[in-house]
């Protein structure tokens, strides 16, 4: 009997967790179906007069309550006893306020420099016939947003100044190239600069008044500076020609040389058969380059004293103040150059596209960019990096798992499912690492050996 | 001075509703100091969850008193906005209270997207239209150019003005909202002396939401036709009349937002439609750059 006693002991607790499981699942249950009720079980619809009528859809909505439920009776029963044991017998306490770096993340970055250069390449060999909507929708569209990323790095990651309305300078360099290319026929490769320094002008000019404000005020200044801008743009339309955007955007050439099938193309001159891939490839190395240059900017900006001085401002302005750095000047430096790169960007996009509309420059433009970069744990180059390829790549994917069709029936449209997905990816992953992917710190300066700083144990002030 | 007149009705009227989703605002950044991104896109669920309770009212039931069906549209529409603020916060928000300063903005962003998408993904990206409700109005003046307000108006302002004598009363009489001004100035503390902190949050979103809920079904009483999209921009507008109150502060909200409801309406008819907006999202800036405690708020000290 003293044998069994523990173990009738272990069944009623285990029968009491199973009971009390089974009245969290149920409550469960019950909300879900309340908060899905009126916009799942109803579809309004209209009809042929123009009239609103109701659709039921019950089936579906019980279907979801079920999967809602089951999940959560799946979290009870299995995960949260397994998160207890884990509790209990906690792994050795890194209680070290640094660690060295791991092999892991030594060797990572030059593997995914040279996956990134010789990607366009591998697609060709592998699927020849789609290699072009692999490296356009997937490389290029990427690291469009890698390097956007990179350049918001720079205001929010490094200088902690939260910018909402990052987009605003993309806009402008899209709008630089596109405008100043058709009315005065610069090449791409004028307008790029050009479209930098005045994205970089703007980033001051909306920089100088906001420089008093902080944390959620910033953001929210910000994002109106960019709602402004692209109000304007919609409607200035004698500038910008409003909704209808701006097309037949001239498109960049390699030293002069256009890449189309008339003889000066880059086919004719270099002899070879003519095919679209010429110019996507040629897109994506550009874009590769750019993004390159504004890791490597970043990397060396890190180790000058304007570079310190941001992140110095990031951990504690006050602090900063005394020590008389002067935060005028850091921060508008911190605006310009991330409002640089993202004109660098813009006027790739405009090149890229041909055509331009204010619709590309919505809200939800800054709103990703800032997920990424706050995702992929502020200050990162790495994680900024991987949080795009994530977030961009996995709503590109999206758009490519045609099979669902076959599960779901033909009218099951996958891609209209994306930003529902990408929206409660951005609240998972903030629930599950509220300092992104990359959490730790790496400090410019060190002493003997270089090491990081864990996430935990970095207290940031207000910026 | 008949068109100031009908815009100054006008723009009370919309600055009602500004005032009701600005409070749900300033209440939230007040006991949790953070600003509620998704909180426009609940203002537009709620709109949604209204036109389908109408709908079954009037084509399913075929409810004739208009009067009946919209207390009723407003009711359950309060319970069931109430109800997905209330899973918000749980879901979304609570696990990172105390977190990383960026992680509830982040998150609340999130549910923002998600929201407008789920409402886009679930009843279509359409506009929904209903055909107008109370149409009749009453003419307040003769002139070239009649001054009128109509029923749909008064009811707003009725309703509005309702509610936040029963807000004022719950928040500045009973203990419910002690405990909120409580947890406000001091969590901590206000927890020692045994204010169930994590309740009074939950409620705070509950009451927010009920009041979008209000907006949310007036809206489109008003206007007639809500869209997924419907919820940024008078998210945004109902976030500058909070900032512009003095965020924190309850009766600024409103004053905020009947303010901000004048700007708009004012600037339509003396400038221009088209840059509307313009006007309200400069407004939020210059107030947050030259005013930032706003008219009615007290100014923020920091200590080091």
């Amino acid at each position: 009997m003293a044998v069994a006693a523990p173990d009738t002991a272990l069944r009623h607790e285990v029968r009491l967790n199973l009971a009390r499981a089974g009245k969290d699942a149920a409550i469960t249950a019950a909300i879900s179906f309340a908060l899905l009720l009126p916009l799942i079980g109803f579809k309004t619809v209209q009809n042929m007069r123009n009239e609103l009528e109701l659709e039921t859809r019950f089936p579906l909505l019980l279907t979801i309550v079920a999967i809602i439920t089951a999940a959560r009776l799946f979290g009870l029963v299995v995960i949260e006893p397994w998160r207890e044991r884990r509790a209990l017998h906690p792994p050795a306490p890194n209680a070290t306020l640094t660690a060295v770096k791991s092999a892991f993340a030594n060797y990572f970055t030059p593997f995914a420099m040279g996956f990134v250069v010789v990607y366009p390449i591998l697609i060709l060999l592998v699927v020849p016939q789609g290699a072009l909507k692999w490296i356009d929708n997937f490389g290029i569209q990427i690291l469009i947003y890698v390097m956007l990323g990179w350049g918001l790095n720079i205001v929010v990651g490094l200088a902690g100044l939260l910018d909402l309305g990052y987009v605003a300078f993309y806009a402008v360099g899209a709008y630089s190239y596109a405008l100043l290319a058709k009315a005065f026929g610069f090449s791409f490769w004028i307008l790029l600069p050009m479209a930098g320094c005045l994205s970089a002008f703007w980033g001051i000019l909306l920089g100088f008044p906001v420089l008093r404000l902080r944390g959620d005020y910033l953001a929210i200044v910000t994002l109106a500076f960019g709602e402004i801008i692209r109000l304007i743009l919609i409607n200035w339309v004698s500038f910008t020609n409003g909704y209808a955007g701006v097309s037949g955007i001239p498109r960049p050439t390699l030293l002069g040389i256009p890449f189309n099938a008339s003889d000066e193309g880059f086919a004719a001159t270099f002899g070879i058969e003519f095919s679209p891939v010429h110019r996507t490839l040629f897109l994506y190395y550009t874009i590769l380059a750019l993004a390159m240059l504004t890791a490597y900017v970043t990397v060396r900006l890190r180790q000058l004293p304007v570079g310190r001085a941001w992140e110095a401002l990031r951990e504690d302005e006050i602090a900063c103040r005394s020590l008389g750095i002067n935060t005028t000047n850091t921060k508008l430096t911190a605006f310009a150059m991330g409002a640089m790169f993202a004109g660098f960007a813009g006027s790739f996009f405009a090149a890229r596209q041909g055509f331009i509309s204010p619709e590309s420059f919505t809200f939800l433009e800054s709103a990703t960019i800032l997920s990424i970069v706050v995702l992929g744990g502020m200050g990162s180059q790495i994680g900024v990096a991987v949080a795009a390829v994530a977030m961009i790549g996995g709503t590109e994917i999206m758009r490519e798992l045609d099979f669902l069709k076959y599960v779901f029936g033909n009218d099951f449209d996958p891609t209209q499912y994306r930003m529902l997905i990408f929206g409660f990816a951005m609240v998972l992953i903030m629930i599950w690492k509220p300092r992104g992917l990359v959490g730790t710190r790496e400090p410019s300066a060190f002493l003997k050996e270089r090491r990081t700083i864990l996430g935990s144990f970095v207290k940031e002030g207000h910026g | 001075m008949e068109v100031f007149i009908q815009q100054l009705i006008n723009g009370i009227t919309l600055g009602s509703i500004y005032g009701l989703i600005a409070i749900g605002y300033t209440m939230v950044f007040g006991i949790i100091g953070m600003v509620n991104f998704a909180h426009g896109d609940v203002f537009m669920v709620s709109a949604f969850i209204g036109l389908i309770m109408l709908l079954i009212l009037t084509t399913w039931l075929g409810m004739g008193s208009v009067a009946l069906a919209l207390f009723i549209v407003l009711i359950v529409s309060m319970v069931f906005t109430s109800l997905v603020n209330w899973t918000i916060e749980r879901v979304a928000y609570r696990p990172l209270r105390g977190s990383f300063r960026l992680a509830p903005l982040i998150s609340a962003i999130g549910m923002s997207i998600f929201l407008s998408n789920f409402v886009q993904v679930t009843q279509g990206p359409r506009n929904k239209a209903i055909p107008p409700l109370l149409r009749d109005v009453i003419v307040l003046m003769h002139g070239e150019y009649d001054v009128t307000i109509s029923y749909r108006q008064l009811i707003i302002w009725a309703i509005t003005a309702v509610l936040l004598a029963a807000f004022w009363y719950l928040v500045s009489r009973t203990s419910l909202g002690r405990a909120q001004r409580a947890c406000e100035q001091d969590q901590r503390m206000a927890a020692l002396v045994g204010v169930d902190v994590n309740r009074t949050i939950s409620i705070t979103f509950i009451i927010g939401a009920a009041l979008a809920a209000v907006a949310g079904t007036m809206y489109l009483m008003y206007y007639g036709v809500v869209n997924f999209s419907d919820g940024f921009v008078p998210g945004i507008k109902a976030f500058t009349a909070a900032v512009l109150g003095g965020i924190g502060s309850l009766p600024g909200a409103v004053v905020g937002g009947i303010l901000i409801g004048l700007i708009e309406t004012m600037w339509s008819a003396y400038f221009s439609i088209d840059y509307k907006d313009v006007a309200a999202f400069a407004v939020l800036a210059i107030t947050l750059i030259f005013l930032p405690q706003g008219l009615l708020g007290r100014p923020e000290v920091e200590k080091v």
